[in-house]
């Protein structure tokens, strides 16, 4: 008897009704049910910055998983700037990937067309010492969680030991006025400190917002709607930024993308950045390539520091990862079980261990892990997800303040001001163009 | 006569549907569906779904409602917005001067006899058969504010003593996108005029030639002339390109620095996509169209006048 199409259809619905209702005795049993290998779960995900773990995502991961769970995984890769692009297409036109990992706000961006995965994050969290109130704001609302908190890329400076050094300074500068002034020796140097204030995802607000944040200026009131960034703070946070570029920053920096400060460096045309571990790590896998000008390999001059501290405080804002669910998804008990999978500790440990630090897990638990102890340069990032603030502070992180961040508002008042506008206009302006969001 | 009629009476009756295509406006009908199709499919319902699109309160995920001309009216009080507009008009303007220019007489040198004409002609088509985003992104290394081989030249050759900021600037970024337009649309023109100009018959030029005009005489007088209509037709389908133009400025700038550099579709795209806006997104797109319809009217009527004439 061969098997028609129609026949075909109505047994793997009724798999689907069994896998809906009995996925728990299945994983409970610990043997993958023979039907459920039609099921395929699709995980679109970034393109890692660190390969390593892809690799072992693909080699080792996956197929663990689809022992485990009797599915099919089917993990893709992206470049960031195109996760965007995917789920709009993908909640558009009701099909697309199961899984989708977001980036920051997208989870208030595209809390309608997800599922609620309240089950997992609390579990997890209440296995690991709860989750840190940045993953909390951006993945949940408060009532449901739109993703499941993945992991923070920590943003943190790079800088050269050696020729912070070689201008007297051999702490890293704890205030902005200390930064500017070994800044300024550094340039004159023609060692200038790089930074980007262009329209890209991750380095410019990366930078901008913690450095507002650490003057004291913000966005909106708590309420959400209220504009408060026409302030003495922001106006005297513009007014030194005119300033430090001129003093201590190259001015290329207008025009730099996410991947433009990494290449400075590495070729030694900076002294100091803003950036993911990617700089270290790259220049410890390919360490014979990166050498000083003393002919020394790179790595052992590079360290991190988080950004300085300003009148009101210490921030960070740092690349926050989840994993969202979609609700157009016809797998979702799968999809679910997976993620559920792919959290239990020994999983999830795999994946932290490929990263190296450069990805801190967003609970309490993973600060006493060991492999920040390995290599003392990479500890700073231990604390990236504890000092990490949401965008669109003091409001919640929500479409609005997300629409902020999108349009590049705060990078473009600082941008606008060191390319000459006046401090006063460059926060005017911004505070019309947030008045027309926040409305 | 009544051959004829005995024949087709008594021979067998084609089927009714041969004899519905033997008449001509069927068979016209019937070959132009397809195309009516492609073109309802493609280009009819997305254009129709962008107007009601612009006319809701859409975002990604929710359906919105009808909100009239809203959207229209927060994007004309938008100064984001109206840099861009500038922006648009500005880069079109200015490409599509200098492509025309240097197209022309590009067209005007190949049309010349010399060794490996063919060869020559192939190798100008190049820039305009790469992929956008692969040339663009050559492009991008050659403006690099670090790395910029240009500034590296000019300052081996002694003319700069610091780098020039071409993509931070936002004057020179926008020179800079220019330069890549032009750079990647002047093969179109050159190639498109140079097929004009091999349809003038070489006997006119060389009339006015023995009646004694000078060759910038000939060149106004009898090729300009004929060749305005294609050279109609080739500004028009430029200057469609270029207004729409996307994958340059999103792969060169983004829009940055601080929107200098932002054209409709790359505004559109940030809020329709990277922020979720998709009415807003389409209200931008469709404000191309009556530009866009604008210059395409009177350009056609340009071309019925020249021809007629």
């Amino acid at each position: 008897m061969t098997t028609k199409r129609r026949t075909f259809l109505r047994v793997s619905g009724a798999a689907t009704v069994a896998a809906s209702t009995g996925m728990a005795s299945i994983l409970a049993s610990g043997r993958a049910p023979v039907y459920a290998q039609a099921k395929t779960v699709h995980w679109l995900k970034w393109v890692d910055f660190v390969p390593a773990t892809d690799q072992m995502f693909r080699r080792e991961l996956m197929p663990e998983a689809e022992k485990a769970l009797g599915i099919k995984m089917n993990l893709e890769t992206v470049n960031g700037n195109d996760l965007q692009p995917r789920i709009t297409a993908g909640i558009q036109s009701g099909a697309g990937a199961d899984l989708i990992m977001s980036f920051n706000s997208f989870t208030h961006l595209y809390a309608n067309s997800v599922v609620d995965l309240s089950d997992i994050a609390e579990e997890v969290g209440k296995r690991e010492g709860g989750h840190y109130a940045y993953a909390k704001a951006i993945c949940s609302d408060g009532k449901a969680y739109m993703g499941m908190p993945w992991a923070v890329i920590g943003g943190m400076i790079a800088y050269r030991k050696s020729w912070f050094a070689e201008v007297g300074v051999t702490k890293f500068p704890e205030t902005w006025e200390e930064y500017r002034e070994a800044g300024k020796k550094l340039k004159a140097k023609g060692r200038p400190l790089g930074q980007t204030l262009g329209h890209t995802f991750g380095d410019a607000p990366g930078f901008t917002y913690p450095y507002l944040w650490s003057w004291g200026g913000k966005e909106v009131e708590a309420d959400g709607k209220t504009v408060v960034i026409n302030s003495k703070a922001t106006v005297d946070s513009v007014k030194f930024m005119q300033g430090f570029w001129k003093d201590a920053h190259d001015e290329g920096g207008l025009a730099w993308d996410d991947t433009n400060n990494n290449r400075a460096f590495l070729s030694q045309t900076i002294s100091a950045t803003l950036n993911g571990a990617s700089i270290y790590i790259e220049s410890l896998r390919r360490a014979d390539q990166y050498k000083t000008e003393k002919g020394e390999h790179l790595n052992k001059d590079i360290l991190h520091a988080p950004l300085p501290k300003g009148p009101a405080g210490q921030f960070g804002f740092h690349l926050l990862q989840s994993n969202m669910l979609m609700k157009y998804s016809k797998n979702q008990d799968a999809a679910k079980a997976f993620l559920k999978w792919l959290h239990t500790e020994a999983n999830y440990e795999k994946f932290f261990l490929s990263q190296k630090g450069f990805a801190t897990p967003t609970t309490a638990k993973w600060e006493a892990h060991k492999l920040w102890n390995e290599d003392p340069v990479m500890t700073p990032y231990k604390v990236a997800a504890r000092l990490g603030q949401a965008i669109g502070h003091s409001g919640p992180p929500n479409a609005k303040a997300q629409e902020v961040l999108s349009k590049y508002i705060i990078t473009d008042m600082y941008a606008k001001a060191v390319q000459g506008m006046a401090a006063e206009e460059a926060v005017k302006w911004a505070e019309a163009e947030l008045k027309k969001v926040y409305v | 006569m009544v051959a004829l009629a005995t024949s087709s009476a008594g021979g067998k009756r084609p089927a009714p549907r041969a004899r519905l295509l033997e008449d001509e406006r069927w068979l016209a009908f019937a070959l132009l569906v397809p195309t009516a199709i492609l073109l309802g499919l493609f280009i009819a319902y997305p254009f129709v779904k962008g107007v009601i699109l612009s006319l809701t309160s859409a975002r990604v995920g929710v359906e919105g409602e009808f909100v009239g001309l809203k959207n229209f009216v927060k994007i004309w009080n938008d100064g984001i917005f109206h840099v861009t507009v500038w922006n648009t008009f500005w880069y079109t303007g200015v490409t599509t001067v200098f492509k025309l220019a240097l197209g022309l007489w590009l067209a005007l040198l190949l049309n010349r006899h010399f060794r490996g004409k063919a060869f020559i002609r192939a190798f100008i088509l190049l820039p305009f058969i790469i992929p956008t985003v692969l040339s663009t992104f050559a492009w991008k290394w050659m403006f690099d504010p670090t790395f910029s081989v240009i500034n590296w030249t000019l300052y081996q050759l002694g003319f700069i003593t610091q780098r020039i900021n071409w993509l931070g600037d936002p004057d020179l970024a926008m020179t800079s996108i220019i330069i890549i337009n032009v750079w990647r649309g002047v093969p179109f023109f050159a190639i498109s005029l140079l097929a004009g100009l091999q349809t003038i018959s070489p006997e006119l030029n060389e009339a006015a030639a023995i009646d004694g005009a000078r060759p910038w005489q000939r060149f106004w007088h009898v090729t300009w002339p004929l060749l305005l209509p294609v050279t109609m037709v080739v500004v028009l389908f430029s200057v469609i390109q270029t207004f729409a133009d996307f994958q340059l400025v999103y792969v060169m700038t983004g829009g940055g620095p601080a929107n200098a550099t932002h054209l409709f579709a790359t505004y559109a795209y940030q809020l329709g996509i990277g922020t979720g806006l998709l009415a807003e997104g389409a209200a931008i797109s469709l404000a191309m169209f009556p530009f866009l319809f604008l210059i395409v009217v009177v350009q056609l009527l340009y071309i019925r006048r020249v021809e007629v004439r």
